[in-house]
């Protein structure tokens, strides 16, 4: 009955979005105010009903009831609630149903936050939205409709597939999707404003939070992502170019230049044309990403053939969203003429650059990607785009991107003096040239790009610094109220570099100088690595809720002295049956201790296949990535930034 | 992350048992042994998504494994030992596309997509000396500006 209920709750949600999505906007370009007026309530009831939706489905799971195909498909009795509840959003059906609703969930919040935001452009912002929905509610009524029932029903699911067992993959969908439909607000208003055909310091106001909003789940999405790969997946690896993961990437790095370039339309009101169509951009990328995953296209191109209904509506809808904002944006960009001016050395020129690369690099990822499949499309030949490919490509464009970055907050807007800033800084490249040297020497060498991706690491770090330093003037009288009393915005943009800074210096150490140790070991036998001495103690047998894992125990010490003991395990999960690995991890500020036990080498099961990793500064990574995210939330308490706050307390 | 890539594998190998062993063929000499691994990290595993045979516990990573050492003993050289592989499962073994015709277009992707950029940033930042005036703003607009700073004032 619930589960009836939720479907009929979707289709009332995708009715009330047909109604938000045309005729207020028809009342928004023939000034009738009674029909703008039934947009925020249609933006409500439209939530209303799409949660509705979404918590039978969760609902159906929590009580497993294998009566409805999705969930038979994807649950099981046995697994712990967590794991009930996030199957929710594990499937290809579910999955588009949170999207909707989280669509509906940011569609709500715009209405509501953004109340006091120009009628007609509220109402405009609030259709696209809407119309988005639209597709969304089509798709799963038509093609994928999560609370499809099945007769006679089976006793027992089919289980969720073990490696996303763990709670870091549970929040990571959920945090991901906040990001990947957060750019869906930050699009609306871009199609708004092409509409209204005025872009101004306003616009970048009122869009900034948002677009920080959506960077900052992206980024805690996959960052949680590519943690749980390094502790669940087993060899210690955090990042590996597959395409799933460069689906999420590649938004992140677009959403990444729109932040910077909404900076300039902001303050100096230029660069319109090209932030509403980094807007455009940004959240086709998340529209192509989610399709693109969840079709599975890219693991063969004949993923389109085995359902081609699916695939066909894909291909209609994306035409439709990309393919109308582009015709729109060119129809219209030419009235959007920039203000400010700006020399070719100066902030704006500064995050100009900024904005170059990240898209490039973005358009390199893409195409990286695509390139087997164009391929294979084109001439049948079957090649493999890897990680040297990505490494290297992006890498050669992150270069100067490091390099810029030291510089840009030190510029002066509209006009600056190359020379001067040069003079400002060049202690800090020395300081920066003179770190990477001693480190160098004290760890005994290493690649020559080891030494590159340190020293731009210590480069940004520094340069944020002492740039952060300049502006609070520090240790001049009052420096600790100067501290306090800076805009959020800026504090945020210090903390934000600072983050990417200690994050590549961790990559620096992960990659460059990381040690691995692959033995047989016998109960008392140790292997060192990275200083440290790890001897293998004991097994032990032990039961969990639907798995069994032989637990083993470790003796770490270090200098002769015991530190610690690491309990890794191997597990066998019983639906689907599968083992998997649970690695006991030694973190420090230096480096990470990695243990991995294997299976049993001989049938007494005395020997054991065990596996070290050594990843020298792993937790800066995560450090790092963690500040990036702080920064972001720092800035979106910038008073000035309160979503859509523009007037607030305007009476 | 890896959702799709795990299942893709795991059901290709209809569920094969993937538990994390350590190679008993492993190469007595540590250089050869060295060289070899360095051969793996270039080398895909077949059954799954951009994952070297270094990294993968599928049963045919195993494999590949195995014949990495084997041609490594028999004397091949790094490159003899890639171009092997290569003869025998394409080049779609290589997890490093070769660098020869129809992939200089992708190799060189980021210099041209980077000096179209260039370019068009460059043509841009030309004509928009013509352009001076900002559009002056509306009479509402100016009145909600006053009001704005005077709001400003107060807090």
């Amino acid at each position: 009955m619930i589960v009836e209920l939720g479907h009929f709750a979707l289709i009332l949600a995708c009715l009330l979005s047909f109604i938000q999505g045309t005729f207020p906007l028809y009342g928004a370009l023939k000034n009738r105010g009674r029909l703008m007026s039934l947009s925020a309530p249609a933006a409500y009831g439209q939530f209303f009903f799409v949660a509705i939706s979404f918590f039978a489905l969760m609902y159906a799971f929590i009580v497993s009831d294998f009566s409805v195909v999705n969930v038979a498909k994807n649950s099981h009795t046995l697994k712990p609630l967590l794991y009930k509840i996030s199957a929710t959003w594990g499937s290809h059906e579910g999955s588009i149903l949170f999207w909707a609703f989280v669509l509906a969930l940011y569609g709500a919040m715009v209405a509501y936050f953004g109340r006091r935001l120009p009628k007609s452009f509220h109402v405009t912002v609030l259709a696209v939205q809407a119309m988005v929905g639209f597709g969304f509610y089509l798709f799963l009524l038509l093609t994928s409709n999560p609370f499809e029932r099945v007769f006679p029903f089976p006793m027992e699911g089919n289980g969720l597939n073990p490696l996303l067992q763990d709670p870091g993959l549970a929040f990571h969908p959920p945090l991901l999707y906040m990001g990947y439909v957060g750019l869906s607000v930050t699009f609306s208003f871009a199609v708004g404003a092409l509409i209204a055909g005025r872009v101004d310091a306003a616009w970048a106001r009122w869009v900034r939070p948002w677009t920080l909003l959506a960077w900052c789940f992206l980024t805690a999405g996959l960052s949680l992502g590519s943690w749980w790969a390094y502790y669940e997946l087993g060899w210690g690896g955090w990042w590996f170019w597959d395409p799933v993961e460069n689906a999420a990437f590649m938004p992140w790095l677009v959403a990444t230049g729109l932040l910077h370039s909404a900076i300039v339309v902001e303050k100096r009101d230029t660069l319109k044309a090209w932030t509403i169509l980094l807007a455009i951009i940004a959240f086709s990328f998340s529209l192509l990403g989610t399709f693109i995953v969840r079709s599975g296209v890219l693991t063969s191109v004949h993923a389109f053939a085995t359902d081609p209904e699916r695939g066909v509506f894909i291909l209609a809808f994306l035409f439709l969203v990309i393919g109308g904002s582009l015709l729109l944006f060119a129809m219209r960009a030419d009235r959007l003429q920039p203000g400010g001016l700006f020399a070719p050395v100066s902030r704006e020129s500064m995050l100009v650059i900024n904005n170059l690369l990240l898209s490039v690099a973005a358009l390199v990822v893409l195409f990286g990607t695509l390139y087997p499949l164009l391929r294979d499309a084109l001439t049948g030949d079957k090649i493999t785009v890897g990680p040297p490919f990505f490494n290297m490509a992006f890498g050669f464009l992150m270069i100067p991107l490091l390099l810029v970055m030291g510089l840009g907050p030190s510029t002066n807007w509209k006009r600056a003096d190359l020379v001067g800033l040069l003079g400002r800084l060049k202690f800090i490249m020395l300081a920066a040239l003179l770190a990477t040297i001693v480190i160098f020497y004290i760890v005994d060498g290493g690649e020559i790009m080891a030494a590159v991706w340190l020293g731009l690491g210590l480069w940004l770090l520094l340069s944020t610094l002492f740039e952060w330093a300049e502006r609070v003037k520090l240790f001049k009288s009052g420096f600790m109220a100067r501290i306090i009393r800076q805009p959020r915005a800026s504090m945020g943009m210090s903390f934000g570099h600072l983050g990417l800074a200690i994050a590549v210096i961790g990559i620096s150490g992960t990659s460059y100088w990381n040690l691995e140790h692959q033995d047989i070991m016998r109960y008392g036998d140790s292997a060192s690595i990275g200083g440290y001495d790890v001897t293998l103690r004991d097994t032990d047998g032990i039961a969990g809720p639907n798995y069994t894992a032989v637990k083993a125990t470790f003796d770490v010490s270090r200098d002769g002295s015991t530190i610690t003991t690491l309990e890794p395990e191997a597990r066998v999960y019983m639906t689907p049956p599968m083992p998997t690995t649970e690695a006991a991890i030694l973190s420090t500020l230096s480096a990470d201790l990695f243990v991995v036990i294997g299976e049993a080498n001989n049938k007494e099961h005395t020997e054991w296949a065990v596996r070290l990793y050594y990843k020298p500064l792993q937790l800066w990574l995560w450090a790092g990535v963690a500040i990036m995210v702080l920064g972001g939330l720092i800035s979106l308490s910038d008073r000035r930034f309160r979503m859509g706050a523009p007037t607030r307390g305007y009476k | 992350m890896r959702i799709i890539a795990t299942f893709i594998c795991f059901f290709a190998m209809s569920l094969a048992a993937l538990a994390v062993g350590v190679d008993e063929g492993r190469l007595t000499d540590p250089a050869q042994e060295a060289r070899a691994q360095d051969i793996m990290k270039q080398l895909r595993c077949l059954v799954c998504q951009n994952e070297s045979i270094v990294d993968s516990n599928a049963a045919l990573a195993k494999d590949l494994r195995m014949i990495v050492r084997e041609r490594i003993t028999l004397g091949d050289s790094d490159q003899q030992v890639l171009d092997f592989m290569t003869s025998r499962y394409g080049d779609w073994v290589l997890l490093k596309p070769p660098f020869e015709g129809a992939t200089i277009v992708l190799w060189f992707s980021p210099l041209i997509l980077l000096l179209v950029g260039f370019y068009v940033v460059y043509r841009n930042l030309k004509k928009q000396k013509f352009i001076t005036t900002a559009e002056p703003l509306s009479r509402d607009e100016q009145a909600r500006l006053k009001e704005l700073l005077t709001e400003a004032d107060d807090c």
